[in-house]
């Protein structure tokens, strides 16, 4: 069961490195980023998110579309439980896997099966659920004695395919991604695409921040393009096919 | 389902949470320590070896300057010099426990305590080697030896305890007012000076009072006394315990108020 429910969701930065001197003709609307203001207590502030109204359920595949700083990413990592908003309300039911940043957690001199370990841990395992997926993860990846070896002497390729199969290896209700997950050469490439499609075809909602309307067009059924920190269209796209 | 429950619930719930993610906080913290000694011969026992090194040089030199009988001042200075660098590098590691963990807090949910008690954990472990030394001192030295001994793990507990709700106020009041870290660091600085480690509180004559009123003096001999007097200091331990109870209901209050504005302060 999962379900995700934003009721006029605000996200608003405070950003204590400027003085707010700087910006005395400031609260211009820029070409990028979230509206630049200046809140009660005097800080400068960039409203992130404003005002979002959204419910998603069981079955919605949600592209988030938006230029660079529109709130694509911001959202993401509201969905994902970091931020809380500063006002309004988000309810996010289900486990969430968040692979926004799929290296979180990974110690670059560490071997790579020390690396499953502490991926794993970080995503909430525990020692006994990681020792039942970790030969799936090892044989997933290809990477055969080099799981021995420390991280840094993988190519960036390789290193991607370990983060790529831990991050693949865990269910979850809700899946999180800021663009595709892609890995390795083109062999591998297309045993990926397989392998997420079934994590993703298992989980109940999944929402995926793109640039690529095209993409989001064909694997998603709501598309959402966000403007500023604004919400400026929701298309239900199974409806207007 | 957030909002249902009162903020100090929720600060509550939060440190629930962080203790029993015991998958965590411990892999993280030794990998802390791991990292700092990955590819070095003996590892973290450097530490062990420098603190021996230490010891052998500063005990000598501040033994002859303050006029101490050798044999009963070097295992003195051993021990506490050991917890005093637990007890400093608790408080200054603080600071940056949110802070250097910005990665973790800005792109997921996770208890904000794992992030405090992965640091009070690698300090642990950190004085676990050093203890090493101050065993083989204190056999050598062949102290009184008590039943009184047996509450010396619990001082660490008790020290470790404290670390953990100084990790959540410092590491919140640092992560929103950076100034906080050098105020911090300043402080313990003088700190060491001040509180009876290289020095014996007798030696203040009638200005005892001084190290009396040191918290950090007390914490230092809920270990320290049971190893020299051979004697649990009742005073040492109602101070310990009185700041855990005042710290832990600051820290309560500072999380249910400003634990979801930790992430935008990073």
């Amino acid at each position: 069961m999962a379900d995700i429910l934003a009721e006029n969701l605000t996200i608003e930065f405070p950003v204590y490195e400027t003085s707010k001197r700087s910006f005395k003709r400031a609260l211009v609307k820029a070409a990028t980023g979230g509206m630049l203001a200046v809140d009660n207590s005097q800080h400068v502030t960039v409203r992130a998110l404003n005002g979002l109204n959204f419910h998603f359920c069981d079955g919605d595949r949600v592209g988030l579309l938006g230029h660079n700083g529109s709130g694509k990413s911001t959202l993401l990592r509201v969905l994902a439980g970091a931020y809380e908003p500063i006002s309004g309300k988000i309810t996010v039911q289900g486990r969430v896997a968040s692979m926004l940043n799929v290296w979180l957690g990974m110690i670059i001199d560490a071997t790579g099966r020390d690396n499953i370990y502490l991926r794993c841990a970080v995503m909430g395992m525990r020692p006994r659920e990681i020792d039942r997926v970790v030969d799936d993860i090892i044989e997933f990846s290809e990477l055969g004695d080099y799981i021995h070896m420390p991280l840094r002497t993988y190519s960036s390729g390789m290193q991607m395919r370990l983060a790529f199969s831990i991050a693949t290896s865990v269910a979850a209700d809700i899946v999180l991604m800021d663009e595709w997950l892609s890995a390795g050469d083109a062999a591998f490439t297309s045993k990926a695409q397989a392998r997420l499609s079934t994590l993703l075809d298992r989980a109940g909602i999944f929402v995926v921040a793109s640039h690529s309307e095209d993409l989001i067009r064909a694997t998603c059924n709501k598309m959402m393009r966000l403007d500023h920190g604004n919400l400026v269209e929701l298309v239900d796209l199974k409806a207007t096919m | 389902m957030p909002d249902s429950r009162s903020p100090i619930a929720r600060a509550r719930d939060d440190l629930v949470a962080g203790f029993t993610s015991i998958y965590l906080w411990p892999i993280l913290g030794w990998q802390d320590i791991k990292q700092r000694y990955r590819r070095s011969v003996i590892g973290p026992f450097w530490l062990t070896l420098s603190y021996g090194i230490l010891i052998l040089c500063m005990g000598p030199l501040y033994g002859k300057l303050l006029q101490q009988d050798m044999s009963s001042y070097l295992p003195f200075l051993a021990v506490g010099f050991v917890v005093w660098m637990l007890i400093s590098s608790l408080i200054t590691e603080a600071c940056t426990a949110f802070t250097s963990a910005d990665g973790y807090i800005t792109q997921m949910k996770l208890p904000f305590t794992v992030h405090v008690l992965r640091v009070v954990w690698r300090n642990v472990l950190v004085f676990a080697h050093n203890s090493i030394i101050v065993v083989i001192v204190v056999i050598l030295a062949t102290p009184s030896l008590s039943w009184a001994l047996l509450t010396v793990p619990l001082g660490v507990l008790a020290i470790a305890v404290n670390g953990l709700w100084i990790g959540i106020v410092f590491g919140m009041l640092c992560a929103r007012f950076r100034d906080f870290t050098q105020v911090i660091a300043t402080f313990v600085q003088v700190a060491f000076f001040v509180t009876p480690v290289m020095w014996r509180p007798e030696m203040l004559g009638r200005y005892q009072w001084a190290a009396d009123w040191n918290p950090i003096y007390h914490l230092i001999e809920t270990v320290r006394a049971p190893i020299f007097s051979g004697s649990v200091n009742p005073t040492s331990w109602m101070v310990a315990i009185g700041i855990a109870v005042a710290g832990f209901a600051l820290a309560l209050c500072l999380l249910a108020k400003y634990r979801s504005r930790i992430a935008y302060w990073l």
